[in-house]
């Protein structure tokens, strides 16, 4: 069973289901409810069949594994080339697990135009989970570019008041960043005669093409994950779009940028990567410690949960250009954790959005006494997010401080600092929600979890106990791949050094 | 008695554009039906005949007619723009009562113009070729005679054409003069190997040549013919206009540039940056504002035009093979594009807004998805085909070393994008006003579905239209 191109049937399973309900006819009820119910069932099913990617996964090497390979593009080395590494795996992962609960999310929340957002939402997934196998660099930008279209009907159709200009934002800043690394692309192809992603990590560059393609690459990639100061796209898209949107954009879309990063960046140009380095831990600080102020001040609970990703995202790339081991690592681990708990507590904010259409922290106060489990969740969740010990934020930040400590003791400094104000304005959040006094008339009838939104969060606590709990579960498969990638660019630095020894 | 052989096509669509007015003449019924078939068919065998002929490298007439690789793969192009144009137009005329049997044979003529350019060898034939299309062009511009912007609009495409025309065989005289020879193989002996600079009259003859094919291909700045004419016309003709001709047109440029010329690259190369720059650019920051979708679509025509001469500034067979697989996917979108506009009717008449598709993915859900894929597309955003045609272009252009011209292509596109994403808009976030009027007519319906798979199919299996493009690049550059 391990010789079926399960990367192929992961990525292209959302799709068929996209296509089964482009077909379902009937009366808008009937059409909406099986719309429902197959985008349920697909996205659920391309979770199973992801599931046996981690199965047949072997995490003692950092070759690229289940390997897809066809030809596509004739007359060029443009090949179809899909393939995970330890550090890919649990990014597809990742986008196969939370699309299904951002479905089910939607089950009451979106009532109009039910089979255009099913089928909207399943594409997206097809085009994440197709990023994070491909192994040509083409084939990436395809599915790199591609999420934009579905991310921007998603925005602009079901979002709030401001969803037109959100959704323009969010699809010109994204482009206008990634077109560069088209061309960076195909000068790289040029250079090394070839798109296949591992040929490429191969490929010695001279450092003056470095320090050009990394920049077309930083453009693009930063503009993802988002850094500052090119965030500003985010708060919008975030406060915009549907609940089930910002689950996705904080969850998946914005760990493109920064698997980016690892996937190009790192490994293709370490020379580049070195000399940027000092650049890109000021950004990421700069982010960390505005962003985080920025926060506490905001008024709408989505849009400071979308400021906390800008600042979280800021350890990410602090942890990947440190370049140890442990921040590497703890980088990858903080992306999935963020990618669990922001999801999570965008979800938090949906469910007493569906219930009081405001997001006005305000306009909250003293749920805790009508909504107990709500509470206990968004608890779980918050301390996550502030990276309290035995939840996953915890592991993540505290391998990046380590491994960021032995680097660059300052920028460690200075990233911790991030972690205070990360406790101030969620524990500020969660006081001005959930406790105080019920004073709110139109609160006092507010209900508490349904079922259906049991059942939504219940994975995402399992997940991010167990992540908390025991990391090695994770960390055990990216030890190969991580520490391949260091290897390789503290070789790629020490043959420089040799060559510059030499000709002195 | 020159080989007729290789004209057989050209030779078989005269033929048949003689028969189609006889047609219409004997007839009593003054209507297009029977006319309209009979170009369809006409343009089928012809596409047959095309094919049938191999893409064998072979002239006659003297040497002012060349059948090659390059010249099936844009002939075939030509044909198909056209005979969907033809398909399209029938229902728009009737409606309009303008549908009289002078329109098919017209089309007829103009698509033999074309097909002559396309095999153009000489500078004489070129002439010739382009004037067939080009009267043939006017006088479809004002076919429909009652409406005041239609007659305005072949008006000022006539004079202006003329003068290009004009600029053009002044070009051609000077080049005559200075190098001695209309014929392209000659021209190409005498400018080959480069002996120095040539003299400053073959250049600007050379220039007036290109200003000329700039105003056919409407590339800025000999663009400003284009929003008018598209405007004005009827939408069918418009249809028309945004494909076959500008492909063609697009063909001889090529076919001029690096055939004669192709050593004089150096010299000439700057030109075509520039109006390729220029092109995307005005392509680009002109529509944005543009309320009328027909005038949008003729800024959006000049963007495309633009990208495609980055391939031909390019100039060798990577350049020319991603001209090629442009053209092939533009006409794709464009004629896709062209069947939702041309299916904007409420209560009977036509409107043209961009605001008049408010809300079509409610009313009309089907035709939302498609024109989104074709806007999508034109934006150049992967996985549609449009992504490609772009692709392909910058491709070669990095491996030639223009870059900048590829850095401002690509932000170019991404302001473009804004307005294909602002019909997106309009047609997915606004709430519907008014709706079309339905059904929209098998054929029509047909050609969008048709359009809209060819355009989402293209990425799943590139490789057909790739490695024709390759070989019909290939065979300019003798390969």
């Amino acid at each position: 069973m391990s010789d079926w191109p399960l990367l192929t049937i992961t990525t292209f399973l959302p799709l068929v289901g996209a296509l089964f309900i482009l077909t379902i006819r009937g009366t808008p009820d009937v059409v909406a409810r099986n719309a429902r119910n197959v985008a349920l069932l697909t996205s659920l099913a391309t979770f199973l069949v992801s599931l046996l990617v981690w199965v047949y996964f072997d995490p003692n090497t950092a070759a690229f594994q289940l390997v897809d390979k066809a030809r596509w593009l004739p007359g060029s080395n443009i090949s179809y080339h899909m393939g995970v590494d330890g550090i890919s795996m649990f990014f597809v992962l990742l986008s196969t697990f939370l699309t299904p609960i951002c479905i089910l999310a939607s089950w009451e929340a979106i009532e109009t135009r039910v089979k255009e957002y099913m089928i909207s939402f399943l594409v997206l997934e097809t085009m994440m989970v197709g990023m994070f196998c491909a192994l040509d660099t083409v084939l990436f930008y395809v599915f790199f570019e591609g999420v934009l279209i579905p991310m921007f009907i998603i925005i602009g159709v079901w979002g709030g008041p401001r969803r037109v200009y959100a959704a323009f934002k969010f699809f010109l800043y994204t482009l206008a960043g990634s077109v560069l690394m088209l061309l960076a692309l195909l000068a790289m192809y040029f250079q090394a005669g070839t798109t296949d992603i591992p040929s490429l990590m191969a490929h010695g560059y001279p450092f003056e093409m470095q320090i050009w393609l990394w920049l077309a690459f930083f453009v693009s990639f930063a503009v993802k994950v988002p850094m500052w100061p090119v965030h500003t796209w985010l708060p919008d898209a975030h406060v915009e779009a549907p609940t089930a949107g910002s689950v996705i954009l904080a969850g998946v879309l914005l760990k493109m940028g920064a698997y980016g990063f690892l996937r190009f960046s790192v490994p293709m140009l370490p020379l580049a990567s070195e000399y940027f380095t000092p650049l890109v831990y000021t950004l990421s600080i700069v982010a960390v410690v505005y962003t985080s102020l920025v926060a506490l001040v905001q008024e709408d609970m989505k849009k400071l949960i979308a400021y906390s990703s800008v600042a979280h995202m800021g350890f990410v790339t602090i942890g990947i250009f440190a370049l140890t081991p442990q921040a590497v690592e703890g980088a990858l681990f903080q992306m999935l954790s963020h990618g669990i708990v922001s999801g999570a507590l965008f979800l938090c904010v949906g469910v007493v959005y569906d219930r009081m259409h405001t997001r006005e922290i305000g306009r909250y106060g003293g749920l805790v006494q009508r909504m107990p489990k709500y509470a206990a969740v968004f608890m779980l969740f918050m301390l996550a997010s502030v990276g309290l010990p035995g939840t996953s934020g915890f592991v993540g930040e505290f391998l990046v401080l380590l491994g960021v400590f032995q680097v660059n003791s300052w920028v460690a400094l200075f990233a911790a600092s991030g972690l205070i104000l990360g406790a101030a304005y969620m524990l500020y959040l969660y006081r001005r929600v959930v406790f105080g006094k019920l004073v709110r008339e139109d609160l006092r009838s507010i209900l508490d979890l349904s079922g259906r939104e049991i059942a939504v969060f219940a994975p995402l606590v399992a997940v991010v106990l167990w992540m908390g709990i025991y990391p090695s579960s994770f960390l055990g498969y990216m030890h190969a791949s991580v520490a391949n990638l260091i290897d390789k660019y503290q070789l790629a630095l020490s043959a420089v050094d040799a060559v510059s020894m030499a000709a002195r | 008695m020159p080989n007729l052989m290789p004209a057989l096509p050209e030779i078989f669509l005269a033929c048949a554009a003689m028969a189609i007015l006889m047609l219409g003449v004997f007839r009593k019924k003054d209507d297009m039906r029977a006319t309209a078939t009979l170009a369809v068919v006409a343009f089928a065998v012809t596409a047959l005949l095309v094919s049938g002929l191999g893409s064998e490298r072979t002239t006659t007439f003297g040497g002012m007619f060349v059948i090659d690789g390059f010249a099936v793969f844009m002939k075939t192009l030509v044909l198909v723009a056209s005979g969907l144009a033809v398909v399209m137009s029938v229902g728009f005329l009737e409606r309009e009562e303008i549908d009289r049997f002078e329109y098919p044979a017209l089309m007829v003529l103009a698509t033999l113009g074309m097909m002559m350019m396309i095999s153009a060898n000489n500078l004489m034939s070129l002439y010739l070729g382009l004037e067939l299309q080009s009267l043939s062009l006017y006088v479809m511009a004002a076919y429909q005679r009652d409406s005041v912007r239609a007659s305005e609009a072949g008006l000022k495409y006539f004079v202006l054409g003329a003068l290009a025309s004009g600029m053009l065989l002044y070009g051609a005289s000077l080049i005559y003069g200075f190098a001695g020879s209309t014929d392209f193989e000659v021209l190409a002996r005498t400018f080959a190997g480069g002996h120095g600079a040539p003299h400053a009259g073959v250049i600007v003859g050379i220039v007036f040549v290109v200003a000329g094919l700039a105003f056919k291909v409407s590339a800025v700045p000999f663009h400003m013919w284009t929003p008018d004419v598209y405007e004005g016309a009827p939408t069918p003709v418009t249809a028309f206009f945004s494909v076959a001709p500008k492909i063609a047109a697009f063909a001889l440029f090529v076919r001029v540039m690096v055939g004669p010329f192709g050593d004089l690259a150096d010299q000439w190369r700057q030109v075509i940056v520039f109006i390729s720059l220029a092109s995307m650019i005005l392509g680009a920051f002109a529509a944005i504002n543009q309320t009328n979708i027909k005038r949008l679509m003729a800024y959006s025509s000049i963007g495309h035009v633009g990208y495609g001469l980055i391939g031909l500034a390019v100039g060798n067979a990577a350049g020319i093979r991603g001209v090629l697989i442009y053209f092939a996917i533009y006409l794709f979108m464009n004629i896709g594009a062209f069947a939702v506009i041309l299916s904007m009717r409420q209560k009977g008449r036509m409107v043209e807004g961009i605001e008049d598709l408010a809300g079509l993915s409610k009313t009309s859900p089907m035709m939302a998805l498609a024109m989104a894929i074709f806007m999508f597309s034109m934006a150049g955003i992967p996985p549609l085909a449009g992504f490609w045609g772009k692709f392909y272009v910058f491709m070669a252009a990095i491996d030639a070393g223009l870059v900048t011209l590829a850095v401002i292509g690509v932000l170019a596109s991404v302001v473009s994008a804004f307005y294909y994403l602002r019909i997106i808009k309009v047609m997915y976030f606004d709430e519907p006003v008014e709706s079309f009027d339905r059904p929209i007519g098998r054929a029509m319906g047909a050609i969008l579905a048709v359009s809209a798979i060819v355009i989402v199919a293209f990425t799943v299996v590139p490789s057909p239209l790739v490695t024709e493009a390759e070989a019909a690049a290939s065979t300019l550059f003798g390969e």
